[in-house]
């Protein structure tokens, strides 16, 4: 390889290589955003005993990609009096971040594209640009349903952002570090080292943050299908609706992996004499986002002030008490346990 | 005081979410009771309220005498009759007609028929591809009559105790 890249100066054959590598995240990010929709529905229809789709391929295989391809053939209306230009930066603005926060990512020791010191208040940054997307979807979309939607959803993100904040920053007393891969190296040494024992409280609160954060059930108010049909995403149609989809699974994901990288010991094996590896990480976070579906199939959703209550006056709070609580412990003689 | 408390415990340790999703849990690995429908159909009964058909008599005769009580009877008004009195001096029908696109599969028609000529059948997948298909004629109905007769006449003989 370095042959071919000799004749070329240093700054193109590293941008070269760097476009390659962000093909190698996104293009399987994006399969398994599809594929995500396919175990969501597989899931959700055994929970309500049923098999779910089965018909397109071998069990239901390439249901996913027939329903990309009918998105890609359906037409984007923009309703009337709407704002074209900000219409269709909505989707671009909702997803960018969402792949672009998988560049700190890492999924191994090695394998990870911008190893950057402060790589987990690069991806907070980047979580919540997301929201500006939403916003603006509802806002240009000229519709009172994509309005009321958008207005929720700002309102949940942000509240739910700041307990989410401070259940990292228990990992970040834990670790000493802001950066992903060291976060996880500080898990080494088995399962019992990983930082969800010590940090429990906070790790059941970072994920129902997490559910809130990607508007999933039974956070959904944003889309409230039952109130207000579809929420932000209501006039788009088409590949500029599918882009929505994607972002919403890619977040999914995305909040998952970091969970898994924060507390469950990233890509390191759970006991020590089994080999550490991608796989393991993999595994943690398809662990995780059954969960997603798992609430999905089995909780009704949040009433409105029931989230806001839940988010401002009793996660923020036990989150609070909990980093007072670690931060006392470390001046203890049991502080080992929290590092 | 002490129900505020347990209320307190019981809801800061997700009590009754976790049993909320131990019950889905469960059903996540029940008996799935989907029906392939194509391939697999649910059992029905012999009462099933399809298609309509119109019967003969095993002389080939049909039976429809044209007394237009389904007409009078039909609630959703599908059913057009025209009646003339034929050459043997016995009134027919010269057109009947069922609007399935108006017709609520209510059974009063079947129900009022003196004859037992016109009829519901067990079929319940038939499709029309343009305006009009689901206009049933005289001949139509007459021929799904002819064809599931043997259906027909076992899912009548099973019912007629209690008509």
């Amino acid at each position: 390889m370095d042959n071919i890249f000799q004749q070329f100066p240093e700054v193109i054959s590293t941008t070269i290589w760097t476009i390659l590598k962000i093909v190698a995240i996104v293009f399987p990010l994006m399969i398994s955003v599809a594929y995500l929709t396919y175990f969501e529905r597989k899931v959700i229809g055994f929970m309500q005993g049923r098999i779910g789709p089965n018909r397109v391929g071998y069990f239901g295989l390439l249901q996913p990609i027939a329903d990309a391809f009918k998105l890609m053939f359906k037409e984007i209306i923009s309703p009337t009096k709407s704002n074209n230009f900000l219409f269709l930066l909505a989707p671009i603005l909702t997803i960018a971040p969402a792949f672009a926060a998988w560049a700190v990512i890492p999924f191994d020791a090695e394998l990870v594209l911008s190893d950057i010191n402060a790589g987990l208040l690069y991806v907070l940054a980047m979580t919540s640009i997301a929201v500006y997307g939403v916003i603006i979807a509802g806002w240009a979309s000229n519709s009172k349903y994509a309005f009321l939607g958008s207005l929720r959803s700002a309102a949940q993100i942000v509240s739910y952002e700041i307990a989410m904040g401070f259940t990292l920053v228990g990992v970040l007393m834990c670790a000493n570090s802001l950066n992903l891969g060291e976060i996880v190296l500080g898990q080494s040494g088995g399962i019992s080292q990983w930082y969800v024992w010590p940090l429990f409280p906070l790790f059941i609160i970072y994920f129902i943050s997490a559910v809130a954060e990607t508007n999933r059930a039974p956070f959904d108010v944003a889309e409230g299908e039952s109130e207000i049909v579809a929420g932000f995403h209501v006039e788009y149609s088409g590949m500029a609706f599918a882009v929505f989809f994607l972002a919403e699974y890619a977040n999914m994901i995305l909040v998952s992996m970091l969970a898994a990288l924060m507390f469950l010991g990233g890509w390191l094996s759970p006991v020590e004499f089994i080999p550490d590896g991608i796989l393991w990480l993999l595994l943690k976070v398809i662990f995780l986002l059954f969960f997603f579906l798992w609430f999905r199939a089995t909780f009704p959703r949040y009433r409105y002030d029931q989230i806001m209550r839940l988010g401002w006056k009793i996660f923020i709070p036990i989150t609070l008490i909990w980093i007072i609580f670690v931060g006392l412990m470390m001046q203890t003689s049991y502080g080992e346990m929290f590092h | 005081m002490l129900k505020k408390i347990k209320h307190f415990i019981k809801s800061l340790t997700l009590y009754e979410l976790i049993i909320g999703l131990a019950l889905t849990g469960r059903y996540f690995f029940s008996k799935k009771i989907t029906i392939q429908y194509p391939e697999e159909r649910t059992p029905q009964s012999p009462r099933f309220r399809g298609l309509h058909a119109l019967r003969r008599y095993p002389n080939g005769e049909e039976r429809c005498i044209a007394c237009k009580l389904c007409e009078a009877v039909c609630p959703a008004m599908a059913i057009t009759i025209k009646s003339e009195m034929r050459e043997d001096n016995t009134r027919r029908t010269t057109q009947y007609d069922i609007d399935l696109t108006k017709c609520i599969f209510c059974g009063f028609c079947e129900e009022s028929c003196p004859v037992d000529s016109i009829v519901e059948t067990r079929i319940l997948d038939y499709h029309g591809e343009e305006r009009g298909d689901l206009i049933y004629t005289k001949e139509m109905l007459l021929k799904v009559g002819d064809q599931y007769e043997d259906q027909i006449a076992k899912d009548r003989k099973e019912e007629e105790n209690y008509r």
